[in-house]
């Protein structure tokens, strides 16, 4: 036995490996963490903006961010009582509208609910209590221009995660943006392929009797209310029609866009001190 | 004692990580769709390999050989951490797309391989070196996978469309198997293959021979 192998030595060359290593790593996640959060906003907005129909890749760069995303304003949604929050509620909450994410508090009993397999369409188990959604006011005086809402639902092999966007009426797509999938490449993973999306702007949300009658559809997708499903992607298709239904529809944030959408001629300011 | 240049350069042909010794290629599996991902990739596990030999190698007399593996490890995955937040902070975009994979470095055979195999018994900065040619070899095999599964799977190098796709509006259709992760098993067998056909002392002898028919029994031949 060499000396290095001492019981002694073992337990010396253990505490100092330990404690080098732990500064090492805390080190870098401390000093990286304002940058990686900056990334992770900027993400964000930059999805949103997608979403929104506002930011082009090929026209912008990350630098521009900043400036479009400032045309919107966070708001925070109670979405079982479909009505804003305004910011000293939020507050009370503990929420902290610029970094709050309603995917990261589904873990947290105290800000998110299950939901039962009947309420639960978009086969997401579990939904945050409060969601961020995004305005942006148009160019008139107190005009709603378009409302970016978050959206979630199972695929094939995996939940998507996307924004949505609506035009001030609440009843007029404006996009419809996925950020984040698990679906098969070249197949589910094309409902980010920009000639899909470009199907859905201008597509009408609520039929007639004011259910949701946006879905997706075999074949060619005809009329206000249909869109032509991906070929080869049938249950990535079957998700997103699933979650349109559920997160426009009557348990999520239907009644709010029906208020939004009812109310347009009224003052944005009036909306916003219910 | 080995040199220098031998180090850096026998693992990208001669003793290929990947292609001879077939260690790591569940990461040559997984981030090998598209070209930028997979640099980033490669980067990541040569600098991780590199580094984790040189401070294994520097440690290596006083390594008690009773933790030795831990000790290993340890280091190894703190510098992948490390590795983690710096893609996070300065290159978000692949960093998602890499996800869990660059958390597999720790596990990827080569690191460890290397560091049991070659950093301790040999001097730091020959160590170093030794990373940085098994990173290389790697790489080697990767970009070479992943430039035929995204020119042939999404018609793009580096995301510039080279053949334009059938559902963009060109006339190429994406072959959907380079997608999938068996495409890379195919890649790395032809790989293999045209290598050992070049370099024919790769090729390992036969561990038993197939000894001629020697019954000729004229009953019961069915």
């Amino acid at each position: 036995m060499s000396s290095k192998d001492t019981v002694s030595k073992t337990l010396v060359v253990a505490f100092f490996l330990c404690v080098v290593c732990s500064i090492l790593v805390s080190g870098t996640a401390v000093i990286l963490k304002p940058m990686q959060d900056e990334n992770r906003i900027l993400d964000r907005n930059k999805n949103i903006l997608s979403a929104a129909g506002l930011y082009d890749p090929s026209i912008h760069s990350d630098s521009d961010i900043a400036e479009l995303f400032s045309r919107f304003t966070p708001r925070l949604v109670d979405i079982n009582a479909g009505r804003f929050l305004d910011a000293e509620e939020a507050i009370g909450l503990g929420i902290d509208i610029v970094n709050y994410d309603q995917r990261t508090v589904v873990t947290d009993p105290a800000l998110s609910e299950a939901l039962t397999s009947d309420e639960d369409l978009a086969d997401v188990k579990r939904r945050a209590l409060y969601q961020m959604v995004y305005l942006m006011e148009g160019d008139g005086e107190n005009e709603l221009d378009t409302i970016v809402l978050p959206v979630s639902g199972y695929g094939l092999w995996g939940i998507l995660y996307g924004f949505m966007a609506l035009e001030g009426d609440a009843n007029t797509v404006k996009g419809l943006a996925f950020y984040e999938l698990k679906e098969t490449p070249g197949l589910g993973a094309e409902v980010r392929n920009p000639r899909w999306t470009a199907l859905w702007p201008g597509k009408k949300v609520y039929a007639e009797d004011g259910s949701v009658g946006l879905t997706v559809v075999k074949g060619a997708g005809m009329g206000d209310y249909e869109i032509d499903g991906l070929s080869g992607a049938t249950l990535t298709s079957r998700g997103v029609a699933n979650l349109v239904q559920y997160w426009l529809g009557d348990d999520a944030f239907g009644p709010l866009l029906k208020q939004l959408g009812g109310r347009q001629s009224q003052s944005l300011a009036a909306l916003n001190q219910e | 004692m080995t040199s220098a240049k031998e180090v850096v350069f026998k693992p990208l042909f001669d003793n290929n990580p990947i292609a001879l010794q077939i260690l790591g290629v569940c990461s040559a599996l997984a981030v090998t769709t598209q070209l930028s991902v997979t640099l980033v990739m490669c980067i990541a596990l040569t600098s991780v390999t590199a580094f984790s030999n040189l401070f294994i190698s520097m440690i290596r007399n006083y390594m008690p050989s009773s933790i030795r593996i831990i000790v290993q490890m340890t280091i190894i995955a703190s510098l992948v951490i490390a590795v983690d937040q710096f893609l996070q902070a300065f290159a978000y975009e692949i960093s998602k797309s890499l996800s869990v994979f660059v958390g597999l470095i720790i596990t990827n055979c080569i690191v460890m391989g290397r560091a049991e195999a070659f950093a301790m018994k040999n001097p730091p900065i020959l160590s170093f070196l030794d990373g940085i040619g098994n990173g290389l070899g790697y790489s080697f095999v990767l970009i070479v996978v992943a430039v035929f599964r995204e020119l042939l799977g999404s018609g793009s190098l580096l995301g510039y469309e080279i053949l334009p796709l059938v559902s963009n509006g060109g006339w190429y259709q994406g072959n959907g198997l380079m997608l999938l992760a068996p495409s890379a098993f195919f890649i790395i067998g032809l790989f293999v293959w045209v290598l050992r056909s070049v370099k024919t002392e790769q090729v390992e002898s036969a561990e038993f021979r197939i000894a001629p028919h020697a019954a000729h029994s004229s009953e019961g031949a069915f």
